[in-house]
């Protein structure tokens, strides 16, 4: 510190204390300045923990959600941490075309393959927002419009989506995206 | 450089900071070699804890406030959201509400202390009337911040303690029916008391900076009430009353969290756990134990006018306690007969507690009215007659120099002046 | 000299007057609720030992299962657990499956269908309890004009508690001769008034339990009350475990900061 105390009758500061005295002291301020600084943390750390999601925020990061209503040919719309995801029953023939595409002729190549579940190709699953600005694409029931590849289309700017949802015509730069599911049996699956 | 304030600190970052903004030097001056009369008792602590329970409030008040909602539909299963689903959210508010008690359980300790060594008397008024001041806010941040689970008690409360204003002749309904934002206690009351429960901790935080700043000009008072004369009567506050206040810190939190973990609910009332109700009054309405002794007062009191104003003249009688005390002896442990009158004033007040808790009925009447009279008589009779005729024991010569023993009253009956013109 | 002795005079007399006053006053509290309105007095609650008392306790979760077998086969058919999600019974041990299971026996409102009308669907474990009535209205007229209370936090918001429980579902009694019964109410011991809306809930063998245990109506009291102690207070055993730790650094902390203390004043006192 820069200045002490005029203090005559009464010397502070270790350095005039008896030696053994002066690292007792030393460590005893060391051991109390380290403990204060734990509890501080102790504190400190519930106020910043509860500002993660809460139970029942938690509660909702993930879904199940039952196929069998889901008629071939038509999607659903259900709602994961506050967004809505695309449950898509395709027919073999809109399989087939999202298969038989090739790669290069695709705005961002991915195979049909890395979209779905191995052996359950009949079910697309994707996150409802269009890449370009953040509009919901319209095409999960037949009577949408879903573009010229048959997948969706978004109505805000006019971009179309093929049946594995990938952008086949701007000004969306990237495919829908995918969520993090499984299926839980063949009829049921967990959505995050 | 011209202008700059020269800066003895080694550090470069601190130097060229306190180089240009001296709040280095501002606390080395105020909070480390500030000299600090070296006699004080453990009681000298609680208005440190004062201050640090005062930043708990705030602390948690603000991680609670983000979670809870200030609407009459939702309020409840808000603080029971916190309650269950937010982590940590059942620590962050039985802290805050049993934070509540505590803050006056160390703020009567400390107003007491005052009271016991006559740290009110000049030159120390204002500070003392800050401190009243302060005491007034916290009993309106306490009583709004009550009403925010709107539970039975909460509404109830605020029903009862908003008519008070009732009282006032000629424009009492209207000043009511101004504070409800309605025509009962709502929504709109809701949301008004959750703005100024929000507002009013930071004016606190105000006051206690006026409140401390008068402290650093007038030194603080010490249990002999004499004043400091030669620097062998002090110490620097730093190191040797930081550590001494961390011991008081440390036994403070003990309680703290003795109360918070094993019995959370050990000052609130059943009643606030069932949503409020306009429709059903609970069979007894009792404010949070703090509040008790000037309910009893308020009760005590036949009539409705004379009440309120007894209850409110009960603490504005403080603000005038540093000219209605005449004695120029600060400390109680040199005033025989102070000593006396103030533990009746002890007792007084905590058998106003007692009445407060309960039914105005049978002997609780009798208590009630015998110690709101003792409260009154203390202050604006007793306290300014004794000044006059009691005779003090003898003051030592300073704080450094053993106490006067066996010593009886000073030679020739002469009066001590402990409040030499500094 | 005999100004001296006024203030000692005053208080003693102060203090005898509030001993005399307070002593007897303050263990009648409970009881002056209670005889306010009748001339007879209830007798005090009887005090239990409790699986979750003092500062160790737990909640006994076999009991706590089977108190929920209770609330789901007797208490629910009139009280709202408001505050609870399926989810929570996690806290009495129960397994994600039975959880589950037990919300999918329940229909909940889902949403709106494709045309705008409101639909049902089965119930998930992130759901509210369902309540049995939709509203207040519904439920007084349900119960002869008394309002079952919602039971999530009914352990806090009575006055002693599961001890307080625990009486009025083992307190009923034939109204002594005399007294004359309002219409549909029921007498009960330790009831504000002794005459309560709620008919007697719970007899021997009310319930049948699947590990064993006699249900006689002590045992589904106590097992009953267990669950609601934990439904107002699901923190309770992670609330007083952190303490003892808190509790225990405090301790240390205490000890280490008293010895600075010494130390640093130790050069002040030659």
């Amino acid at each position: 510190m820069a200045n002490s105390a005029a203090l005559p009758a009464h010397p502070q500061g270790s350095g005039q204390a008896p030696q053994d005295g002066a690292t007792k002291r030393d460590f005893l301020k060391l051991l109390a300045g380290a403990s204060a600084l734990v509890g501080v943390g102790a504190i400190a750390w519930p106020l910043i923990d509860s500002m993660n999601p809460s139970q029942d925020v938690l509660a909702l990061s993930s879904i199940e959600v039952n196929l069998t209503p889901i008629p071939e040919g038509s999607g659903i719309t259900v709602l994961w941490r506050g967004k809505p995801i695309f449950v898509r029953h395709r027919t073999p023939a809109e399989i087939k075309a999202a298969e038989d595409v090739k790669l290069s002729e695709l705005i961002e190549p991915q195979a049909d393959a890395d979209r779905v579940k191995a052996g359950h190709a009949q079910w697309l699953v994707l996150i409802g927002i269009c890449t370009h600005l953040g509009c919901v694409p319209l095409g999960n029931k037949p009577t949408d419009p879903r573009g010229e590849w048959g997948g969706w289309f978004c109505p805000c700017h006019g971009s179309q989506y093929d049946t594995s949802g990938r952008v086949r015509h701007g000004p969306a730069p990237l495919n829908l995206y995918l969520v993090p599911y499984a299926f839980e049996n063949d009829t049921k699956i967990k959505i995050g | 450089m011209v202008g700059l304030y020269k800066s003895d600190f080694k550090n470069p970052v601190v130097n060229w900071i306190d180089t240009r903004m001296p709040v280095f030097t501002l606390m080395q001056k105020e909070y480390a070699a500030f000299p600090t009369p070296k006699n004080f008792n453990y009681f000298w602590n609680f208005g440190a804890l004062a201050m640090v329970n005062l930043m708990i409030m705030i602390a948690t008040g603000v991680f609670l406030a983000m979670n809870y909602t200030p609407n009459v539909a939702m309020a409840f299963n808000s603080i029971e959201h916190i309650m269950r689903d937010v982590n940590w959210g059942w620590l962050i508010r039985y802290a805050h509400m049993n934070g509540a008690s505590m803050f006056f359980i160390v703020v009567y300790i400390h107003t007491f202390r005052g009271l016991y060594y006559g740290s009110y008397k000049a030159p120390r008024e204002l500070l003392w009337m800050l401190g009243v001041v302060i005491l007034l806010l916290m009993m309106a941040t306490a009583f709004m911040g009550y009403v925010l689970p709107w539970g039975q008690m909460s509404y109830w409360g605020a029903t009862v303690i908003t008519n008070l204003f009732s009282a006032i002749p000629l424009v009492g309904p209207s000043i009511v029916t101004w504070l409800w934002g309605g025509f009962s206690v709502d929504n709109a009351t809701l949301n008004r008391f959750y703005s100024l429960h929000y507002l009013l901790p930071f004016v606190i935080v105000g006051v206690v900076f006026f409140h401390v700043i008068a402290l650093h000009i007038t030194g603080s008072n010490n249990p002999l009430g004499i004043d400091v004369k030669s620097p062998q009567d002090t110490i620097p506050f730093h190191p040797y009353y930081t550590i001494k206040d961390s011991v008081g810190i440390c036994v403070y939190l003990l309680v703290f969290a003795a109360l918070v973990f094993f019995s959370p609910n050990f000052f609130a009332s059943p009643d606030n756990y069932i949503p409020a109700n306009p429709l059903q009054t609970p069979a007894e309405i009792v404010p949070e134990w703090y509040f008790l002794p000037f309910y009893a007062i308020l009760r005590s009191v036949p009539n409705k006018l004379g009440g309120v104003m007894m209850m409110f003249g009960s603490i504005m009688v403080l603000f005038v306690l540093p000219w209605l005390d005449t004695s120029p002896v600060r400390s109680a442990r040199f005033r025989p007969i102070y000593r006396q009158v103030f533990w009746l004033l002890v007792i007084a007040v905590l058998a106003l507690g007692a009445v407060g808790a309960h039914r105005p009925q049978g002997i609780w009447v009798v208590i009630g009215r015998v110690a709101t009279l003792y409260y009154f008589l203390h202050f604006l009779v007793i306290l300014p007659i004794l000044g006059k005729l009691e005779r003090p024991l003898p003051l030592p010569e300073s704080i450094s120099r053993p106490v006067i023993r066996g010593g009886g009253p000073m030679p020739g009956g002469a009066p001590a002046k402990p409040m030499e013109k500094p | 000299m005999r100004f001296k002795y006024v203030a000692p005079a005053l208080l003693l007399g102060a203090a005898l007057v509030t001993a005399l006053g307070a002593a007897p006053a303050a263990a009648q509290q409970d009881v002056a609720k209670f005889k306010q309105s009748q001339p007879t007095e209830a007798p005090s609650l009887p005090k239990l030992a409790w699986s979750f008392d003092g500062p160790f306790g737990t909640f006994d979760r076999a009991s706590a299962q089977r108190g929920f077998l209770i609330y789901q086969q007797v208490c629910s058919a009139c009280h709202s657990m408001d505050q609870l999600y399926y989810r929570n019974l996690s806290g009495i041990g129960l397994s994600e499956e039975q959880i589950k299971a037990i919300a999918a026996s329940v229909q909940v409102p889902g949403g709106v269908n494709d045309q705008g009308q409101p639909i049902e669907r089965p119930g998930l474990p992130s759901d509210h309890f369902k309540a049995p009535f939709p509203n207040e209205e519904a439920a007084r007229a349900a119960n002869n004009g008394a309002l079952p209370p919602d039971q999530s936090v009914l352990e806090l918001a009575r006055e002693g508690g599961p001890n307080y429980l625990y009486a009025i579902l083992t307190g009923y009694r034939d109204p002594p001769a005399g007294l004359k019964m309002q219409p549909g109410m029921s007498y009960n011991l330790y009831f504000p008034g002794f005459q309560i809306a709620m008919p007697q809930p719970l007899q021997d063998d009310s319930v049948q339990y699947t590990d064993g245990v006699k249900p006689t109506l002590d045992q589904e009291a106590k097992d009953v009350v267990t669950f609601l102690t934990w439904a107002a207070n699901p923190e309770m055993e992670e609330r007083k475990q952190t303490g003892v730790r808190v509790v225990l650094f405090l301790v240390f902390l205490t000890g280490v900061t008293y010895a600075t203390k010494r130390r640093i004043w130790s050069d002040l006192h030659h």
